[in-house]
């Protein structure tokens, strides 16, 4: 019925293919959406070769902020962490194959913000990371 | 009490337009802000186009027209809510202004270290964090009057809190998420029993229903014009006479003054002690404007109609299997109807609405306390003004049951 709610994102809403929290891991991050409440917790193994061995994430909130993080999440094992570190949000509107307004894209966003606060080692997710 | 409510939306004329073609605007979010009619745009826009100037001390044609509307509007809010004095009817940028002006003037001058300021668990962010601010810089103790599980407030708990001598008690009217209208006048003369100042958060009871601070004894009372069919950037604090004159200064400027000496100066008389630098004028001629609207429908058929709309509503809502409603029934609440659907997040369900037309809000509304207390995120927020119709209750509840089938 609706752009916004095409089948991929509440397929990957309704079964996530990557929830669950990795024990032991190699790099942890968590954050809040104040707007509405959504949070996100990313956790990663990585290899010798600093490639993504494998991510889980974790966390409630709308099915946009959740499908996104289960898109995000498939499309980074196996990348390197070089190469993480460089997404920003347009790999994310190209996942989800929808235009968002500013108010959603902080739901979209939020687990590429999660995950590159992480993977630099931040102590706080900015929104700068994912602009 | 009936509303021509046919006749009342043809006066705002944001109810022409469609969302997207062929989908007309059904707008059930005036809680958040109120949709403007017509005599409220032309009045702003007439001051503009024909007697723009600055207020106060000028002394051509312009200016004194300018400071006689904007003086005028404020006669009308005076009278709108049983003012004594436009004196005391204090202009500010909104209802948050309205309480930080209180927290900063009124409060830094009277409170100390330990005084106790008595709030609620159902208060609005902007009744909250001023006080948070007030603790940590003078370590002044807050107290929650708690909330029961059907959204009311506990009164036998606030009873014993005032055993322990509050300084104030600032407190929400009307509840913008739980919709719940408070008995004012109960708590305001309890709190003055045991010595307490009183502050009225009435963002949400001024629009919908009628006001008077004199019956109420309130101190202090707070709330904004964009609520209530005006402009945005003006609000109101009403205050005791007494109270205002004895009050420091809040911020410094043009208007403010009596007299400036390059290492002194005096303060002005009420109201433009608290008023200073150029005011937002053609706000305060809406703001007039609005006033006089809504008295011309009348806040007793307002309110009235309201309840019915509110009423009808709360038992197409509750039908809907997974629906789960907050605040108490329609008897004790004005038009807001918050809830929670299935586990469908909130901003989804708003989401969806708004591709069929339909304005609700999403989120915790500036009350997050309140929602942690119920164990929630968020809710979907449907409110209702005197321009919204049965009709669009009927199109509300179709639309959560797509919101439904979507996820279901």
């Amino acid at each position: 019925m609706d752009d916004l709610y095409r089948e991929v994102i509440i397929e990957h809403y309704k079964n996530p293919g990557y929830r669950g929290h990795l024990d032991p891991h190699d790099i942890q991050f968590e954050d809040n959406n104040p707007l509405c409440g959504d949070h996100i917790e990313i956790t990663i193994q990585t290899d010798e070769n600093e490639k993504v061995a494998d991510a889980r994430f974790d966390g409630h909130g709308c099915a946009i902020s959740q499908a996104s993080a289960d898109l995000l999440i498939e499309s980074i094992i196996g990348k390197p962490l070089d190469e993480v570190k460089q997404l920003n949000k347009d790999h994310i509107l190209e996942m989800l194959g929808i235009e968002l307004g500013p108010v959603r894209l902080k739901c979209a966003l939020l687990s590429l913000k999660v995950l590159k606060a992480g993977v630099y080692g931040l102590g706080e997710a900015s929104d700068d990371l994912v602009e | 009490m009936s509303l021509d409510v046919g006749s009342i939306r043809k006066q705002f004329p944001i109810f022409q337009r469609e969302t997207s073609p062929g989908v007309p605007l059904i707008y059930l979010d005036s809680t958040a802000t109120s949709q403007k009619p017509i005599a409220v745009i032309e009045a702003m826009n007439e001051y503009y186009r024909r007697s723009n100037a600055n207020i106060h001390r000028g002394v051509h044609t312009l200016a004194e027209e300018a400071t006689a509307m904007y003086e005028g509007a404020r006669e009308k809010i005076a009278k709108f809510i049983n003012a004594p004095s436009a004196k005391q009817v204090i202009y500010t940028r909104n209802t948050t202004e309205s309480i930080n002006l209180v927290a900063y003037s009124w409060a830094r001058a009277n409170l100390k270290a330990g005084d106790l300021v008595i709030l609620t668990e159902m208060e609005h962010h902007s009744n909250l964090v001023p006080w948070h601010m007030l603790q940590a810089e003078r370590g002044i103790e807050l107290e929650f009057i708690p909330v029961t599980e059907d959204g009311l407030l506990d009164l036998s708990a606030y009873k014993t809190l005032l055993n322990r001598t509050p300084k104030l008690v600032s407190f929400t009217h009307m509840s913008n998420v739980l919709g719940t209208i408070n008995p004012a006048g109960e708590i305001i003369r309890l709190a003055h029993e045991a010595g307490a100042m009183t502050l009225v958060d009435a963002a949400q009871s001024v629009p919908h229903l009628k006001v008077d601070v004199q019956a109420l004894d309130v101190d202090f009372l707070a709330f904004s014009a964009h609520k209530m069919c005006g402009p945005t950037g003006i609000g109101v604090l009403y205050g005791k006479k007494d109270l205002l004159e004895a009050m420091p200064p809040f911020l410094g400027g043009g208007d403010m003054i009596k007299e400036v000496k390059l290492r002194s100066f005096r303060a002005n008389s009420l109201p433009h002690k608290f008023e200073a630098g150029t005011p937002a004028i053609a706000e305060a001629v809406g703001f007039g404007a609005a006033v006089d609207y809504l008295s011309s429908v009348g806040m007793d058929a307002i309110s009235a109609y309201e309840h019915e709309l509110t009423e009808y509503a709360l038992e197409r809502l509750i039908e809907i299997p997974g629906v789960r409603l907050f605040g108490p029934d329609a008897e004790k609440k004005g038009g807001v109807a918050s809830f929670v659907l299935d586990s469908v997040h909130p901003h989804d369900v708003a989401q969806i609405l708004d591709k069929g037309g339909i304005a609700i809000r999403a989120g915790h509304h500036c009350a997050q306390p309140l929602h942690e207390k119920f164990g929630i995120p968020a809710t979907s927020r449907a409110s209702f003004y005197l321009y919204n119709t049965k009709e669009e209750v009927d199109l509300l509840v179709n639309g959560i049951y797509k919101v439904k089938e979507l996820f279901g």
